[in-house]
């Protein structure tokens, strides 16, 4: 097959051109005999069909739910974090410690997205915040009609909404939920490589927690590589280091969240950065 | 693996614009960069239009490739993945295209 065009070097294929931008004159990239011109590339239906120009995005209506969400998100000020990582990256006690740290001042709650159990939900349950747990089974994200119900059934009246996407650098990366923003969560036991090897994820990102950087002195972790290769596939992320588990950098992590939220709703959420920050 | 869920979209997208007509070929374009993996979705488009109106049709994919402008030298270039970085050294590059993901056409039976 011609990789050009598409077109059947054997003739027994045909393409068909159905945006009428392309004119049958501007295939002059061919090095492959055309047979004489017996094909054509102008669309030329089967007997006994018709052709449907759809021109429609393939995720369109996942798009259409995603906005649909971000509407009802917007009109009570509430800021919707899209959470993605490995599994085992620390997301889970991230969010425990986050939870804890916005404490009463700020009304939190979580939506948890794993393929199986109710492990996660029953931490966040535990620290405090409403959750709610979807069970994806065989699906390796969430989506936006999952957030959909997410939202109806926990039904928020401000503040923060925790998303813990299902633990995968890829397909999370695809699907807009309605989020504000997406913080991807990487650890230093995972290797500073990542960036280059799933430059999806980290292109759609705005911040990158770099977690579990309590263990750099025990792990061959190049941070000035990962912020370099990070640059390299999104270069207006913001890296900032933490451990979830020591509590470096989770001071500023809050700060983060709680200056994005007054950006989006004019309204503080928490207490001010400057306090005991 | 979320290639099974955007062959559904295809599927649900397409449904319902053509109702129970016989689909006999799908024309899709997915660029280079649209992180899918044309091959998981042939196979699992075929998996998931079994039992539909378009059980057996064909799967026409046409994968533009990706396109930048550097913001630094003004260089357009084609981009092969997603690392961002003009041959000048900056990684100021606007993606132009290649992240397409979209269905562009069907034939159905009349």
């Amino acid at each position: 097959m011609c990789a050009t065009c598409g077109c059947g070097a054997d003739g027994g294929t045909r393409v068909i051109d159905l945006r009428g931008e392309v004119p049958a004159a501007a295939h002059d990239h061919h090095d492959h005999d055309h047979g004489g011109g017996r094909h054509t590339h102008a669309p030329q239906p089967a007997a006994g069909t018709e052709t449907l120009v759809l021109e429609e995005r393939v995720l369109a209506r996942n798009d259409a739910l995603a906005e649909r969400n971000r509407g009802w998100l917007e009109a009570r000020g509430i800021i919707a974090v899209n959470l993605m990582s490995s599994p085992g990256s620390g997301k889970t006690t991230l969010l425990e410690r986050t939870v804890r740290q916005l404490g009463t001042d700020t009304e939190v709650c979580v939506v948890e997205g794993d393929q199986e159990t109710t492990f996660d939900a029953d931490r966040i349950k535990a620290a405090g915040a409403p959750v709610l747990q979807i069970n994806t089974g065989a699906g390796c994200h969430l989506d936006a009609s999952m957030i959909r119900t997410a939202l109806h059934t926990l039904a928020p009246a401000s503040g923060v909404i925790l998303i813990e996407n299902v633990g995968n650098l890829v397909c999370p990366a695809m699907f807009d939920l309605g989020e504000d923003c997406r913080v991807l969560i990487m650890s230093v036991t995972e290797g500073a490589d990542k960036p280059l090897k799933y430059p999806h994820i980290f292109a759609s990102a705005t911040l990158i927690l770099l977690n579990k950087i309590d263990l750099l002195p025990y792990v061959d972790f190049d941070v000035a590589r990962f912020e370099r290769d990070v640059t390299v596939v999104n270069p207006a992320a913001q890296v900032l280091p933490v451990s979830a588990i020591r509590g470096d950098g989770l001071d500023a992590w809050r700060d983060w969240l709680i200056q994005r939220s007054r950006s989006i709703s004019g309204r503080p959420v928490g207490p001010s950065p400057a306090v005991g920050g | 693996m979320h290639e099974l869920a955007i062959a559904e979209s295809v599927l649900e997208t397409i449904t319902a614009r053509t109702g129970d007509r016989q689909v006999t070929e799908v024309r899709l374009e997915v660029g280079k960069l649209a992180g899918v993996s044309t091959d998981s979705l042939r196979f699992c488009f075929e998996l998931a239009a079994a039992g539909t109106a378009l059980e057996g049709a064909g799967l026409n994919i046409d994968e533009p490739p990706g396109r930048a402008r550097c913001a630094s030298c003004t260089e357009e270039f084609l981009l092969h993945d997603r690392i961002l970085l003009c041959a000048c050294g900056s990684s100021a590059v606007e993606v132009l295209a290649g992240d397409e993901l979209r269905i562009i056409s069907v034939e159905v039976s009349r």
